[in-house]
C-alpha cells in the first residue's frame, strides 16, 4: 500500500537485520545480555520477540523499542492510541485494537461522564479488529461513542472477532437506536463501505439487543443478505454468549437500573442544569432586591443569597438525590418522588438558614420554590432511565408541569411581598 | 428492574395473536420482558412494563404489533 522502491529497500535491510537480531538473542540467551551498550533482561526477550514477529523486522535506530504501529504512521494522519497493530485483509487494512484501557481512555471517560467531553467523544466508523479474527470470525456490530466503543473493546480480552463501528454520531447504542442514527440503513451502508463481505466468509452479523429499537433484521436480510443476531444487552455478556452457541441467558436480555448506573448519570444531568441554575440564579438576585425602596442593591445580596440556597438543595434533590434514591421514594410519578425529597430538602434549609428570620411568608416562598425545582428536574430524570415509556412521561407531565408552575408563582408573589 | 416501575396503564402496546407467526423474536429483543411464549404463539405477560421502545415492532416478521407513544 505504501510501498515504493526505496521503502522496499529498506525492509530487506531491516529484515536482514533482524534476522541477525533474533540469531543473537537466541544464542546470548536466558540471563540477560548486553547488547550494543544496552542491556537487555529475559524479560524484555518476549518483548522483542513480539515485535519481530508483529511487524516483520526491527527499526535498525529504535532496535525494536517503539510500537510496532509506528510502520504504519503516515504524513497528516494521527494513529489512534488504542490501535495495536493491523491485519492485513482483502478489504484492506483492519486497525486491531488494544483490549486494555490506557490511562489516557480513562481520565476519557471521566471527562465524558462529567459532560465536559461528551458531545464530541467519537471514533472514526469502519471495520475493526480484537485479537486475531479470521474469515470465520465473528462480526460485534457497535455504536462509534467512544464511551460504547471503549466498553466493548475492554470486553474482547479473550476474543477475535471483527468489530463494525456505525456512525451513530457519538451517540451510544441504546439512544442512537431510538433516533434513528443506529439504523437499518446505516448499518447496510457500512457494511458496503467497510468492504465486509470481502473480510468474513459467513453472512452473520452480532448486533447489541438494544438496537432493535433502530434496527429491521428482516429488513437488514433483504438488503444485504446478512443475518442479523441480537446478542446481549451488556458487552460484559458477550463472551459467555459466543461460548454459549450465540444464546443469551434470560439474565443477558434484562436491562437494569442499578444505584450505580443511576448515580453515574448524576454528573451530566447536573452539567445539563447548570446553565438554567445560573441564569435562575441571576434572576433570583434581581427579584430580591425588590423593596420599599424600589430596589435595593443589600437587600438583593443578603435576600438574593437566601434564596439560591434553595435554588441549590432544589437542584441536589431533584438532579442527584431522587435519582439516587429512586426505588425508595413513594409514588411512581418522578415528579412526585421529587416533591418528596425536595420538601425534606427545604424543610432541611429552612431550619439551618436564618430565613426564619425573614418571617412566614418568606419562608413559605423558599419552601415552595425549592420543592418545585426538585420535582422539575426529577421529572426531567425521565429522560434518562431504561424504563419510562414516552405516554407516561407525558400523562406526568400534564399533571405536574401545572403544579410545579404553580408553585414557583405563588412563591414569586410571597417572595416580593415578604419585603415590604 | 422488578423493584422499579412506572406508571400502569399508560402503554399504546398492541399485539394482534391472529397475526402472529410464533418466531419469538419479540421475546429476544424486548428488554422489559413484556412477552412470553406460549403454545407456539407471543403473549403479552407484562403490559406495564412496555416503555414503548418499539425494538418488537420493529423486528416483527408479520407486523402483528403495534406501538404509538405520541410525542413523548
Amino acid at each position: 500500500m505504501f510501498q515504493n522502491y526505496d521503502a522496499k529497500k529498506v525492509q530487506d535491510y531491516d529484515a536482514k537485520k533482524a534476522k541477525s537480531n533474533t540469531a543473537r538473542l537466541k544464542e546470548l540467551n536466558p540471563g540477560g545480555i548486553r547488547s550494543e551498550g544496552i542491556t537487555i533482561l529475559p524479560s524484555m526477550n518476549g518483548v522483542s520477540q513480539a515485535c519481530i514477529s508483529d511487524s516483520g523486522s526491527l527499526n535498525p535506530i529504535t532496535n525494536g523499542k517503539y510500537d510496532s504501529v509506528e510502520k504504519y504512521a503516515k504524513p497528516g494522519y494521527v494513529l489512534s492510541h488504542f490501535v495495536d497493530t493491523f491485519l492485513d485483509t482483502d478489504a484492506g487494512q483492519i486497525p486491531v485494537v488494544k483490549t486494555e484501557m490506557l490511562l489516557k481512555d480513562i481520565l476519557a471517560t471521566v471527562g465524558a461522564r462529567a459532560g465536559i467531553t461528551r458531545n464530541n467523544y467519537r471514533v472514526i466508523p469502519g471495520l475493526y479488529a480484537a485479537g486475531k479474527p479470521d474469515e470465520n470470525s465473528e462480526v460485534l456490530v457497535t455504536a462509534n461513542f467512544k464511551l460504547t466503543f471503549d466498553i466493548l473493546r475492554k470486553n474482547l480480552e479473550k476474543l477475535n472477532v471483527w468489530i463494525l463501528v456505525l456512525d451513530t454520531v457519538g451517540v451510544n447504542v441504546w439512544c442512537a437506536a431510538g433516533k434513528g442514527t443506529f439504523s437499518t440503513k446505516e448499518l447496510v451502508r457500512r457494511i458496503e463501505l467497510s468492504g465486509l463481505d470481502k473480510v468474513v466468509k459467513h453472512r452473520r452479523l452480532i448486533l447489541p439487543q438494544l438496537s432493535a429499537t433502530g434496527i429491521s433484521a428482516k429488513d437488514v436480510k433483504k438488503m444485504c443478505g446478512f443475518s442479523v443476531i441480537y446478542g446481549p444487552v451488556r458487552a460484559q455478556d458477550i463472551q459467555a454468549f459466543l461460548e454459549n452457541g450465540r444464546k443469551a441467558d434470560p439474565y443477558m436480555r434484562q436491562v437494569t437500573f442499578t444505584f450505580a448506573e443511576r448515580i453515574i448519570l448524576t454528573p451530566v444531568e447536573l452539567n445539563i442544569a447548570m446553565k438554567y441554575v445560573v441564569m435562575t440564579a441571576v434572576a433570583l438576585l434581581v427579584i430580591s432586591g425588590i423593596g420599599p425602596g424600589i430596589f435595593s442593591l443589600k437587600s438583593a445580596g443578603e435576600r438574593g443569597w437566601i434564596s439560591i440556597v434553595f435554588l441549590l438543595t432544589g437542584l441536589l434533590s431533584g438532579a442527584v438525590v431522587t435519582p439516587a434514591l429512586l426505588p425508595l421514594l413513594p409514588f411512581k410519578e418522578f415528579a412526585a418522588k421529587g416533591i418528596i425529597s425536595g420538601s425534606l430538602f427545604a424543610l432541611c434549609a429552612l431550619f439551618i438558614s436564618s430565613a426564619s428570620s425573614l418571617g412566614m411568608s418568606a419562608m413559605i416562598a423558599l419552601f415552595l420554590f425549592g420543592t418545585a425545582i426538585s420535582s422539575f428536574l426529577a421529572m426531567n430524570f425521565t429522560g434518562s432511565t431504561p424504563f419510562t415509556s414516552p405516554s407516561g412521561v407525558e400523562r406526568e407531565m400534564k399533571q405536574f408541569i401545572p403544579v410545579q408552575a404553580g408553585a414557583v408563582v405563588i412563591s414569586l408573589v410571597l417572595w416580593i411581598y415578604s419585603a415590604f | 428492574m422488578k423493584n422499579i416501575r412506572y406508571l400502569e396503564d399508560v402503554s399504546t402496546l398492541a399485539f394482534n395473536k391472529d397475526k402472529c407467526v410464533g418466531c419469538g423474536l419479540c421475546t429476544v429483543v424486548c428488554p422489559h420482558q413484556v412477552f412470553e411464549m406460549n403454545d407456539g404463539k407471543a403473549v403479552i405477560v407484562d403490559l406495564d412494563g412496555c416503555m414503548e421502545c418499539g425494538a418488537c415492532v420493529n423486528n416483527c416478521p408479520v407486523n402483528a404489533i403495534e406501538v404509538n407513544p405520541g410525542v413523548g
